[in-house]
């Protein structure tokens, strides 16, 4: 008599389906966008405003600056679009504006070189793990 | 035959690595896919191409071992706005995963204070107790836990043996190096409290800050 462990066949299904899901991701993100690692596009009220997208690149701004600076100090949480980021708080000095101000960095007035994405480009965090997995992101944004 | 997590991993790697651009080759702003490019921002942004290979180089991420860059001063980033800010320094390893079928993990507390403050990841995604934390490959790959970073912006889940880097029975070892030193100081300072000259230097003793607050 053959004894099957109670858990096996959920458990076969729950690989194919997870295999099948990896695959489709793979194929999916492989395409058009390849922009640098760990650029994060914010598109909450861009879009809306008749503005391009907000194209962060971590890679220029590690050069510079530690993590602690603007995840610590300047308060900005670990999540693309979850900062509720708007220009008022920016020209007050919060978040952005605590650098992009002249002083340490260019000022408000250049919009379009934060602007600088293509108009309808989600907000996301480019080459994510998340990303490539294609599991949607919740409203509000992606981690 | 039974169920291995760690088969989905390897093909979850594998359907993932294709996209990684090749070593040395960075897309330009125009081409990228975000970047507008009939924008007025193409030609006065600076293109990653022009920073980048001028960094030590990686096979993974921005193709850059930002570690190394930080270590041997080839870039100099600012650990604060206000210099009057303390830049938290914690030189202690962790060893996870002891008994698992992937080598065992290091978390070395320097290379991520050195970026990173204390607050970023205590307490809300991680408890400063070895154990506390149920950390999992599957909720790493939804982006949580280590996968906050992990796979978003430091280097990405395709490089398994950066973390599983240590053999399990050496891990065992060390672990158990450390608890019983733990437990011998921890018995010292059960003996202090008893006298009427008391030291708060115990983990164990002051749980609501787990010895986070020490520096070595």
């Amino acid at each position: 008599m053959t004894i099957r462990h109670p858990g096996a066949s959920w458990r076969g299904a729950l690989a194919a389906a997870l295999v099948v899901t990896i695959c489709i991701g793979g194929i999916g993100t492989s395409g058009d966008a390849r922009a640098e690692y760990a650029d994060v596009v914010i598109n909450n009220y861009s879009d809306a405003a008749g503005m391009r997208p907000v194209i962060f690149p971590h890679w220029f701004h590690r050069i510079r600056f530690r993590c602690k600076v603007c995840h610590a100090d300047l308060g900005f949480q670990f999540k693309a679009g979850g900062n509720e980021i708007n220009m008022v708080k920016i020209i007050d000095g919060q978040f952005c504006g605590a650098c992009h101000n002249g002083d340490i960095a260019w000022s408000v007035e250049n919009c379009n070189l934060c602007h600088s994405g293509k108009p309808g480009t989600p907000t996301q965090v480019h080459e994510s793990t998340i990303q490539k997995l294609a599991i949607q992101p919740q409203a509000g944004g992606q981690q | 035959m039974p169920f291995r997590p760690t088969v989905l991993i390897a093909l979850l790697f594998a359907s993932m690595a294709p996209s990684t651009p090749h070593a040395g080759e960075w897309a330009k702003l125009a081409e990228d896919g975000v970047h507008d490019p009939k924008g007025p921002a193409i030609g006065l942004l600076q293109q990653p191409g022009d920073a980048l290979p001028n960094l030590p180089g990686d096979t993974a991420g921005n193709q850059v071992h930002w570690i190394k860059a930080l270590r041997t001063g080839v870039i100099q980033p600012r650990p604060n706005l206000d210099p009057a800010r303390e830049d938290r320094r914690l030189d202690k390893d962790i060893y996870l995963d002891l008994y698992g079928s992937m080598p065992s993990v290091r978390f070395p507390h320097l290379a991520h204070t050195e970026w990173l403050d204390c607050t970023n990841c205590h307490d809300h995604l991680f408890l400063p107790k070895r154990g506390a934390n149920n950390i999992s490959m599957f909720l790493i790959l939804q982006g949580q836990q280590c996968g906050v970073c992990h796979g978003a912006v430091a280097f990405p889940l395709t490089e398994c043996s950066r973390c599983h880097s240590v053999p399990n029975n050496q891990a065992q070892r060390i672990v158990a190096a450390i608890e019983a030193e733990e437990a011998k100081r921890s018995a010292a300072d059960g003996d202090k409290a008893a006298a009427p000259t008391t030291n708060s230097e115990s983990p164990s003793k002051t749980p609501t800050d787990g010895g986070k607050a020490k520096t070595k």
